[in-house]
């Protein structure tokens, strides 16, 4: 057996090198968006991109996020595979006429003929101290918009392996990038990194047997250390990371409820409308007879995005997670 | 150092990044509406051309009124006629060569036709069928398109890809006078002037966005100026007279070939017909207005152009409107015919493979039918 070094990268250097590589393999991938080409990027993440493959296959924009995607068709149409990087989530809406009436829809229109293979990356989610339109979750939009798939990663091998299968992905990928965890370091192996395919499977990331927090993208380290605190109220939590919101894993997410019998959603979206209610939904019809407790849900408040010096109220912390662990009816159960 | 304190060695200066980016002046277009039938202009037309052209409009106008009396029959959902723009639908198909894209939007089932394209896959999103009914691809006729301008930068990219690949490739985008109102309109040419695409935007000012007239959508001195606020040429052009048209359109199109980058065409003509079937012109326009247009019709100006000429006799009219009355008899017949519909071709088309909710949705739905089926059985 041979020992792979694994050296630590950030999620952000882990993106960079799934474009590079993807660019590398195949001339059709082009990257395009705002300040992409000679800044890398505001996060960094198209760094050095613009240099090794020329203006032409990374270009910088005009500033306007439905010009962006809407050329983005145009260019699919003629066989080109366009990364468009939506600068921030907020910034993505002028986007969203294309995205709902052209990018997500032209293959069923078209009966096949005209697939759009885009994958559009939108950093997400807030705590990291943004002002004002900077820290939204928007991923319920997306995710009410058929003809999309909706990924995020959460770990720095994800990111990679995601963003390779996003970009080889026939269809449109909404790729979304959780902003806090851009910086976020792990190990990794950068000699083979590796796709992660298929699309919409979700992984366990901490087995556990009392009750199982089901998450994606920025609150799953969230959701981690929730679970490492819970051990001290001897709840034993299993965490589930979605990685895909389109597809659903109804699977592997109703196998682990279907063994602990408890169930708790945690994201930063706000929980009316926000993919909690739907995930619960599908719990609930998979899994009724096994649960122990009503599917919970810990999000955001219904609220705009709140102003920095009080995010940290808003967003879905360990406590939040473990009084909502509190409240699945242990009494009754075993 | 301040100001006051380095008196007398300070001297204003302009911007100092400024500089002048563009010469206006070439780009402005036509003082007024660029015409060749009934000037001398038109002795230098080929009359084949003229020829073609004029078959083609009758053809145009035979495909509308017919179109328009499928309305009547329950055989199309709905109609938006381009009566009375036939010049504009049919140069832009004639001007385009065949590796060339057009992109249409839904009042622009003509010009598709025009290009070659069959009337009943033409018709398709209209009768309800389908959303496209033809392979994109094959015709190099992007799917018609509803949301207003929203095709504009689709064009602008794919025009851009393709000179990016080397391909001698020009994209032409149909917009009406109400789209140049939308966002898309403003960024698609922002885009396709910055990367020079060899893409013509086509607008047809017919007068009206449904009911609301021009002087409500803009108070630009004409929506060809438009062009120059992005750095591209404009272009004013009779849209009735096909001549016209034809001869602007295909400048356009050979500049954008030539590395020349785009161009906006503001075509002056007008919507004879309601916007569509389902709408009352009445209560926003009067009859006045409509009979000074029609005395301005596009098939009547070229007919009287061959006429004088001596290109056209009773003979020529005859075989076109004969071959009109045999593509519109054509149409009426296989558009009589109910089309063959698999509901389960609802969920064939979502993505590449369907994900595992959708599969259950089809499920259900392949029960359903089956239920169905046994019920008519029973």
């Amino acid at each position: 057996m041979t020992t792979v070094a694994l050296k630590p990268a950030t999620m952000a250097q882990a993106l960079t090198r799934a474009l590079r590589d993807a660019m590398t393999a195949d001339p059709a991938v082009h990257v395009m968006g705002e300040d992409v080409g000679a800044l890398g990027g505001v996060f960094r993440v198209t760094e050095g991109l613009a240099k090794e493959f020329g203006e032409d296959r990374v270009t910088d924009t005009p500033l306007a996020e439905a010009g962006i995607l809407g050329t983005a068709v145009g260019m699919a149409m003629y066989g080109l595979r366009p990364v468009v990087e939506m600068q921030f989530d907020a910034f993505a809406y002028p986007a969203f006429e294309q995205l709902i009436s052209h990018v997500a829809r032209m293959r069923n229109r078209t009966r096949g003929a005209m697939p759009l293979p885009i994958t559009i990356r939108v950093p997400y989610g807030g705590g990291i101290g943004g002002v004002e339109h900077h820290s939204d979750s928007s991923e319920a939009y997306y995710m009410a918009t058929p003809g999309l798939h909706v990924v995020t990663p959460a770990t720095v091998a994800d990111a990679y392996g995601l963003l390779r299968a996003a970009i080889a992905s026939d269809d449109p990928v909404v790729f979304l990038e959780p902003k806090r965890l851009y910086w976020s370091k792990d190990s990794w192996n950068p000699e083979e990194p590796q796709a992660v395919e298929p699309i919409g499977r979700a992984v366990v990331r901490r087995a556990g047997r009392s009750a199982t927090l089901i998450t994606y993208g920025p609150s799953l380290p969230v959701c981690l250390e929730a679970a490492e605190a819970a051990t001290a109220e001897g709840w034993d939590l299993e965490v589930v990371d979605l990685r895909s919101l389109v597809p659903f894993d109804d699977e592997t997410v109703a196998a682990s409820v279907r063994r602990t019998g408890r169930a708790v959603v945690v994201h930063e979206s706000g929980s009316y409308g926000g993919p909690g209610g739907e995930i619960a939904a599908r719990v609930t019809e998979r899994c009724f007879h096994h649960l122990e407790a009503p599917v919970l849900r810990v999000a955001g408040f219904d609220i705009p995005y709140p102003p920095p010096m009080l995010e940290r109220h808003h967003l879905p912390g360990v406590d939040r997670i473990l009084d909502a662990v509190g409240r699945l009816q242990w009494e009754a159960g075993n | 150092m301040t100001v006051m304190e380095q008196r007398g060695a300070y001297r204003p200066t302009p911007p100092p990044a400024w500089r002048p980016r563009t010469n206006p002046a070439p780009l402005l277009p036509d003082a007024r509406p660029y015409r060749v039938l009934g000037t001398e202009a038109a002795a230098d037309v080929d009359p084949a051309l003229l020829r073609r052209l004029y078959a083609e409009l009758v053809r145009g106008r035979r495909y509308n009124t017919q179109a328009t009396a499928l309305t009547k029959q329950g055989r199309l959902a709905v109609y938006p006629s381009s009566t009375g723009q036939e010049a504009c639908e049919v140069a832009a198909a004639l001007v385009l060569k065949e590796r060339d894209w057009l992109f249409p939007s839904y009042r622009d089932t003509l010009a598709a036709v025009a290009r070659g394209l069959d009337p009943v896959q033409a018709l398709t999103l209209l009768r309800g069928d389908w959303h496209t009914g033809y392979d994109p691809h094959e015709h190099r006729i992007a799917p018609l398109c509803t949301p207003l301008a929203t095709q504009l930068p689709h064009a602008v990219g794919l025009a851009h890809a393709a000179r990016l690949k080397g391909d001698d490739v020009v994209a032409l985008a149909l917009v009406g006078d109400g789209g140049t109102s939308e966002g898309d309109f403003h960024e698609a040419l922002n885009f396709a002037a910055v990367w020079q695409s060899p893409v013509v935007f086509l607008v047809q000012n017919n007068g009206f966005a449904i009911s609301v007239p021009l002087a409500k959508q803009t108070a630009a001195p004409s929506l060809a100026h438009k062009a120059v606020g992005y750095g591209m040429p404009g272009r004013l052009v009779d849209g009735n007279d096909a001549a016209a048209v034809h001869q602007v359109l295909g400048e356009a199109v050979a500049h954008a070939r030539a590395g020349g980058g785009p161009t906006l065409v503001e075509a002056v003509t007008y919507r004879i017909d309601a916007h569509t079937n389902a709408d009352d012109a009445t209560r926003y326009r009067g009859a006045d207005e409509v009979e000074t247009w029609r005395a301005h019709d596009p098939i009547a100006l070229l007919e009287h152009e061959l006429t004088e000429r001596g290109l056209l006799d009773e003979d020529g009219v005859r075989a076109a409107r004969d071959a009109a009355e045999t593509m519109a008899a054509d149409l009426r017949e296989r558009m009589n015919q109910d089309p063959v519909l698999d509901p389960m071709d609802l969920f064939a088309h979502v993505y590449a493979e369907p994900t595992p909710q959708l599969r259950e949705q089809e499920a259900l739905l392949r029960a359903e039918l089956a239920a169905e089926q046994e019920g008519a059985h029973r």
